[in-house]
């Protein structure tokens, strides 16, 4: 009796003063998931609500945006497109660009934004900057539909790969999202600075990534450098996916997949770092 | 069910830690003309807390504005960590820190539920199981799917209490969140909390409300300036709280405008214990002349927790002699309820203060050993004696 009591004891949580770095609970994570769903759900509801257009602005904005590029950098800037209509070409480095930016925003201000809720209920903190990027993943989905339609205008033809690198790809800038957000988040909670300069970073970030050009356009010498941006890797896969021509990613697309990797490890590990005091200092 | 092994949270106010943005950071670490403030004033808001609830237990918090009774809840709710100790949790805890945790002003009621008993904790299948009670509980049936800023303030706080009623968590942390509602929706919550306790879960419940305190928990703990003052049955923390420590029962040595006039203590005169709820109030004032006094005022007021006047009474002593005098002051029947009050204290001589204060001496009347619930009837039966009980009797030593 005293010892089932005592093996009982032992799965009860224990609360302790934070030391150092921790690992981030996955486990936890997942208890939680379907508090992470109803955040993600709230925001895409409360962003339609009371709006005449309602989920018509997830195509506008990305269609507005590529006929100006197409028009600007395809047309007058006569910006070469690998062989494949500027249009086409331009949208699909444009989608996975835009979800990852808006990602990113959303993920900087998300825990100033929630501080209701992280100094009155508990739950895993990283579930905030998560969710952000949630709501723009919808608006990915919905905008997709564009580049489907462009893709039979144009008579683009996908290859077979495009089955299971697309989703790859997509999961891939969910995740440096994730990595990113959660790093510039905590920060934000510290120096309100954060959210003043994402802007002007995601505008640098744009164009230091391969959406309104091609990475060909390069020189192979500096490939290696440019592939140091996760984004790199990322569009130029997506489109040898999606259209076939280019040059398949080679070398680069380590040096893009390892930064990756060390860019979520660190967002996680600091984010898991400086959680434990954000209710006293958000 | 739950254990707390000397818990200490601190906070530091003030220099150089806290930075709201980048540029004071940098500022601090490289400015070479700002010397680095004086050490970071290091505040314990909780220290050396030890203490063990167990399963069904509803155990009462109190203590003063400031004396950790919020921060204790936030540590056991895992909002923040604590600087040491540790504590151990056996169940899933929920915590009502505030009401509506969680609404969003654009969403309809119905997705306010679920949005709410999600943040509260509540996995969907149980908020789809309560929901019917739930908003029958709220009594907002018709408003369901309008978007929530357009309710009424009442409306607001009885759908976010009736999904908080609804939470089942092993353990559950109540703070001042009863403070608002109607009477009568504040004792349907009551009673709730208490039904919690009976069905097996423990409770942490922290109210300035003695008398609901009371109503609902059998053991109590105070809270003074961080630390554990008293841990034990519910009457006796509640008295010690209202009577045993400092401004309790007695008020020493009270400032007033005239050197030659000194209040020595204004106290109970039951050995400074404050009375059931049905029993005559009798205090006592003991002064110290360096002169005789004529025609000296004195009003006695006595305010509820609201800070509202509930009781005034007024009187005027011809001659006081040089030198130590006591006043008796008796409130025979003063029907107040049972509550937390405070003794007002006004002090005259023609227009010329000599002293006022509105919180001289707070006390509570407990409802403690009255088994008559006929409080109606007694009313009725004294009613023509209320007239007197206005007046007061007052008398010289």
């Amino acid at each position: 009796m005293a010892e089932s009591a005592d093996a009982r004891r032992a799965q009860w949580i224990l609360i302790e003063p934070p030391r150092g770095f921790a690992p981030v609970r996955l486990g936890e994570l997942w208890a939680y998931r379907e508090l992470l769903g109803f955040i993600a759900w709230r925001d895409v509801a409360v962003r339609y609500k009371q709006s005449a257009l309602g989920i018509l602005w997830a195509l506008l904005t990305p269609l507005v945006t590529v006929a100006i590029f197409t028009l600007i950098f395809g047309r007058v800037a006569q910006i070469p497109s690998d062989g494949v209509p500027y249009a086409v070409f331009c949208y699909a480095g444009l989608l996975p660009w835009l979800f990852f930016s808006q990602s990113v925003q959303r993920a900087t201000v998300s825990m100033v934004a929630e501080r209701n809720l992280l100094t009155k209920v508990y739950f895993p903190r990283l579930i905030v900057p998560i969710s952000a990027t949630l709501a723009p993943l919808v608006d990915f989905a919905i905008a997709s539909s564009i580049l489907a339609a462009l893709m039979v205008w144009y008579r683009v033809v996908p290859s077979a790969h495009a089955l299971y690198l697309v989703p790859l790809c997509i999961a891939w800038a969910w995740l440096v999202a994730v990595g990113v957000g959660a790093l510039l988040a905590a920060a934000n909670v510290y120096y309100r600075d954060v959210g003043q300069v994402i802007p002007f970073l995601l505008q640098v970030w744009m164009y230091a990534s391969p959406v309104v050009y091609p990475t060909s356009l390069l020189p192979s010498g500096l490939r290696w450098l440019h592939a140091l941006n996760p984004l790199v890797g990322i569009i130029d896969t997506l489109r040898f996916a999606l259209f076939t021509r280019g040059p398949a990613p080679g070398a680069a697309l380590f040096v893009s997949l390892s930064v990756s990797a060390a860019l979520v490890a660190i967002g996680l590990a600091c984010f898991a770092r400086m959680e434990r005091s954000f209710a006293d200092v958000v | 069910m739950l254990e707390v092994e000397s818990i200490g949270k601190l906070y530091r106010l003030g220099g150089g830690v806290r930075h709201d943005t980048l540029r004071d950071a940098l500022a601090h670490r490289f400015g070479r003309g700002r010397a680095r403030s004086a050490d970071p004033e290091d505040f314990w808001a909780l220290r050396n807390v030890s203490f063990a609830v167990a399963e069904g237990e509803v155990v009462g918090v109190v203590g003063r504005n400031g004396a950790g009774k919020s921060t204790l809840l936030k540590l056991l709710a895992r909002i923040t960590a604590p600087t040491e100790g540790r504590i151990r949790l056996g169940g899933r805890v929920a915590s009502l820190l505030e009401v509506g945790t969680g609404f969003h002003p654009e969403l309809s009621g119905r997705e306010n539920i679920f949005m709410n008993g999600a943040v509260l904790g509540m996995t969907r299948r149980e908020i789809s199981a309560r929901f019917d009670s739930i908003v029958e509980f709220a009594e907002i049936e018709r408003f369901l799917d309008t978007p929530i800023k357009r309710y009424s303030s009442g409306m607001y706080v009885r759908l976010a209490f009736a999904v908080a009623a609804h939470l089942e968590p092993e353990i559950l942390l109540v703070d001042e969140v009863l403070a608002v509602g109607d009477a009568e929706f504040q004792k349907k919550c009551l009673g709730r909390i208490a039904g919690v306790g009976r069905s097996g879960r423990t409770v942490l419940f922290v109210s300035h409300n003695l008398a609901a305190i009371q109503q609902v928990t059998t053991r109590c703990m105070l809270l003074e300036k961080g630390e554990l003052a008293c841990d034990g049955a519910t009457p006796d923390v509640v008295a010690a709280y209202i009577g045993g420590h400092g401004r309790g029962a007695v008020a020493d040595d009270l400032a007033t405008q005239h050197p030659d006039f000194h209040i020595h203590s204004v106290r109970f005169d039951d050995e400074g214990r404050p009375p059931g709820f049905n029993q005559p109030l009798h205090f006592e004032l003991s002064l110290e002349l360096g002169r005789p006094f004529r025609t000296v005022g004195f009003e006695i007021g006595i305010h509820n927790s609201l800070g509202a006047r509930v009781l005034t009474s007024r009187y005027v002593v011809d001659q006081l002699d040089e030198g130590k005098t006591t006043l008796a002051i008796r409130i025979p029947d003063h029907h107040l309820a049972p509550g937390a009050y405070a003794l007002m204290l006004g002090i005259a001589r023609g227009t010329q203060a000599i002293y006022w204060a509105e919180n001289v001496l707070p006390f509570s009347l407990s409802d403690l050993g009255v088994t008559d619930p006929l409080i109606q009837p007694y009313l009725t039966q004294q009613r023509d004696r209320i007239g007197a009980f206005i007046a007061g009797r007052w008398e010289k030593r």
